[in-house]
């Protein structure tokens, strides 16, 4: 146990924390929203997510952007790149949930059935990548080239930690408002409540779960993006073990709450690279399910308990 | 499928339901000859169903012990989830338990024989005999399935499924991480099988000729088999149909649905574990990333695909996942697309399985018209 090191840089471990679950939190919100309304686990999710980070290469080498492209550019290179993962991940979002999901829908389909239709997509959309964009670690230009923005202490935030906390708290801002301020979130809410009695209102509960595809995959796209600019390469498999800790994320600070999944992704990611600071890289696996159960034990609804269907959220 | 085929397929079943029992018997017992006959198959007109029949496929007698491996697995797993309803994404750490058992107390080579072989003061040949590597497999599974199941067995179903996945995930990562007992990544090697560890002069369960090894897990998978189906229809097996379908409604009916829930998890991880030890003592060596989540995904997959709840169903589910990749090895690159696909198909086409139990089907079907006035109230 290498305490010395854990406490004696506290604030950098914690900031490197922060931003690896800054993108947990991100793609833990599409399945919060998705649970939160249809009360089952999108699966395929993780699948949104690995098709965002693809979009996001194939924009940039659209776009031939190299590695340190001068300021302007850099902004064009990594505004392109968020409208491309974005509308990418949002449309394979909806689309998994019109092949996937309506049928079962309508027919009442327990969990279960929802969960191996989601687990084929998944396989057809990561196989598919894996055969057109070969099994190997696809790279991309460094558009934003790591430099230390500024220190406090001797903690050293580098400008993408602070791109990725940043972005990802204002997405997570306008998401929250977004569900709790307009009409089309009252709508969602209401269909979380009570689907029956919101269509009795004239609510479309059709576009209601379409609509929280889309927001779901297009946070993906964000979160893409800034995986993209935190680890600069990408995978067709890169899904399913992010997939697995934003759903951890998601469980952790109580599904369907929207404020929990960034209090639940924020956290995980600190306490991983707390894990592996204080033993080995190997372990932080471990430590973030270990930490899962245990929250379930004393807490079973997740930090702060499952909400998107009240008045509130 | 057209409702024909569907009736055509429901026909069968009645008329195979509606045979006198020695009839039903008699079929039973050559089916089963037909199974202990499979890897010899020479019939002229049949040879395509080999797997070693196209070029560079493997060995005949090996998939068919592969895919009776995965029908011992489909059948513990079917306990949990097809019986007790409870969804286990982690069923692989069970899997890799029991293959680690016989692994660390049976070979020679594994760390932990060579410790007790340095404490006890024993020949560098010692090793824990086959035979007793059963039950000690079968108990360290069943009590790790409790250990799982005392705190998970309380949560919410989706709840239970990501920290089943988490512990399955868990159990590889510290057999990797813990060189000093496990062996780490690099994995044990000479494991024995019913004749010792491997060696040339084996001449039944031998590295070369897998035959035996299959005839072995068939018998063993024949036998869980009827003991499940005794399970089945016990008072335990109507306890974990009456929690599956109410959890409520059966507890006050003095069911304890908690009990019964850890039964069933003992049971299936059991089962699970036994799988595990045939298929390391047939391979001889294993490696911890042998045991990655994808394989729970598949285990799940070959339950739901089968039909939960109904032993042939799933037996059959296990079967065409675990020899279909193997025979279309053409398309080996294609194959896990095309089986996703076929995931996807099956379960929009037929959601209850392809041998679905009547009794599922039949809850599928509640289900359906529970919601079928809102399906009709929103189209209007």
């Amino acid at each position: 146990m290498n305490f010395d090191e854990l406490f004696g840089h506290l604030g950098q471990h914690t900031v490197d924390g922060l931003s690896k679950g800054a993108i947990y939190a991100l793609v833990a919100l599409g399945y919060t929203l998705v649970y939160g309304v249809l009360k089952l686990i999108n699966f395929a999710h993780s699948e949104v997510f690995m098709v965002g980070t693809f979009a996001v290469v194939g924009t940039w080498s659209l776009l031939g952007a190299t590695n340190d492209p001068g300021l302007g550019m850099m902004i064009v290179f990594l505004l392109a790149g968020l409208v491309g993962g974005a509308l990418a991940s949002g449309a394979t979002a909806v689309a998994v949930e019109r092949i996937a999901y309506k049928r079962l829908r309508e027919m009442n389909a327990p969990p279960l059935i929802f969960l191996i239709t989601a687990i084929g997509l998944s396989l057809v959309l990561s196989e598919s990548f894996g055969l057109w964009q070969g099994r190997l670690i696809v790279g991309m230009p460094a558009v934003l080239p790591q430099s230390t923005a500024f220190t406090i202490g001797d903690t050293k935030v580098s400008n993408t930690q602070l791109v990725i906390v940043i972005s990802a708290l204002v997405m997570m801002a306008a998401l929250d408002q977004f569900i709790n301020r307009t009409r089309y979130g009252r709508g969602v809410r209401a269909v979380a409540q009570n689907p029956d009695t919101a269509a009795l209102m004239g609510v479309n509960k059709d576009r209601v779960i379409m609509l929280i595809f889309l927001l779901g995959g297009l946070l993906a796209g964000a979160a893409a993006l800034l995986y993209c600019l935190r680890y600069g390469n990408t995978r067709f498999n890169v899904g399913f073990l992010l997939g697995l800790k934003a759903f951890t994320a998601a469980v952790l600070g109580g599904i369907g709450n929207l404020r929990g999944a960034l209090l639940g992704g924020l956290l995980l990611g600190v306490v991983e690279v707390y894990a592996a600071t204080l033993t080995t890289s190997n372990w932080e696996d471990v430590a973030a399910f270990v930490v899962l159960v245990v929250v379930l034990l004393f807490r079973p609804t997740g930090l702060l308990g499952e909400s998107l269907g009240r008045a509130r959220a | 499928m057209s409702t024909d085929v569907r009736g055509f397929f429901a026909g069968v079943g009645e008329r195979w339901r509606g045979l006198p029992k020695w009839q039903r018997m008699s079929g039973f017992a050559a089916f089963i000859a037909v199974l202990y006959y499979l890897p010899l198959l020479g019939i002229p007109g049949l040879m395509w169903l080999r797997t070693d029949s196209i070029e560079g496929g493997n060995n005949w007698a090996g998939v068919l012990f592969t895919c009776a491996i995965y029908v011992l697995i489909a059948i513990g797993l079917n306990v949990v989830i097809g019986l007790a309803g409870l969804l286990d994404l982690g069923y692989v750490g069970f899997f890799a338990l029991g293959a680690y058992s016989v692994a660390l107390f049976g070979s020679t080579q594994s760390p932990v024989v060579k410790a007790l072989q340095e404490k006890f003061d024993l020949s560098q040949e010692w090793a824990v005999a086959w035979a007793i590597c059963i039950p000690i497999a079968l108990a360290i599974t069943m009590i790790s399935g409790v250990i799982l199941g005392w705190p998970t067995l309380r949560l919410r179903g989706d709840y239970l499924a990501i920290v089943t996945l988490g512990f399955g995930e868990i159990i590889r990562i510290v057999i990797r991480n813990g060189k000093e007992w496990s062996g780490g990544p690099s994995g044990v090697a000479a494991i024995p099988g019913p004749q010792g560890p491997p060696a040339p002069d084996n001449k039944i369960f031998g590295l070369l000729d897998i035959k035996p090894w299959y005839w072995l897990a068939l018998s063993i998978v024949l036998v869980v088999v009827f003991l499940v189906r005794r399970l089945e229809n016990s008072r335990v097996g109507r306890a974990w149909l009456a929690v599956r379908e109410d959890e409520d409604a059966a507890a006050v009916m003095g069911v304890y649905p908690f009990k019964f829930k850890l039964w069933a998890f003992a049971i299936g991880a059991a089962l699970g574990g036994l799988s595990g030890f045939l298929y390391a003592s047939r391979g001889g060596f294993i490696e911890p990333n042998q045991f990655n989540a994808q394989l729970s995904i598949l285990f799940v997959a070959m339950v739901v695909v089968g039909g939960s709840g109904n032993m042939a169903g799933v037996a059959l589910g296990a079967f065409l996942l675990a020899y279909l990749p193997e025979r279309f090895r053409d398309f080996a690159e294609w194959r896990f697309l095309v089986f996703g696909l076929a995931l996807v198909i099956v379960m929009l086409l037929r959601p209850q399985g392809l041998i679905p139990s009547r009794r599922r089907a039949r809850e599928l079907k509640d289900r359906q018209e529970e919601v079928a006035p809102h399906v009709a109230a929103n189209r209007t």
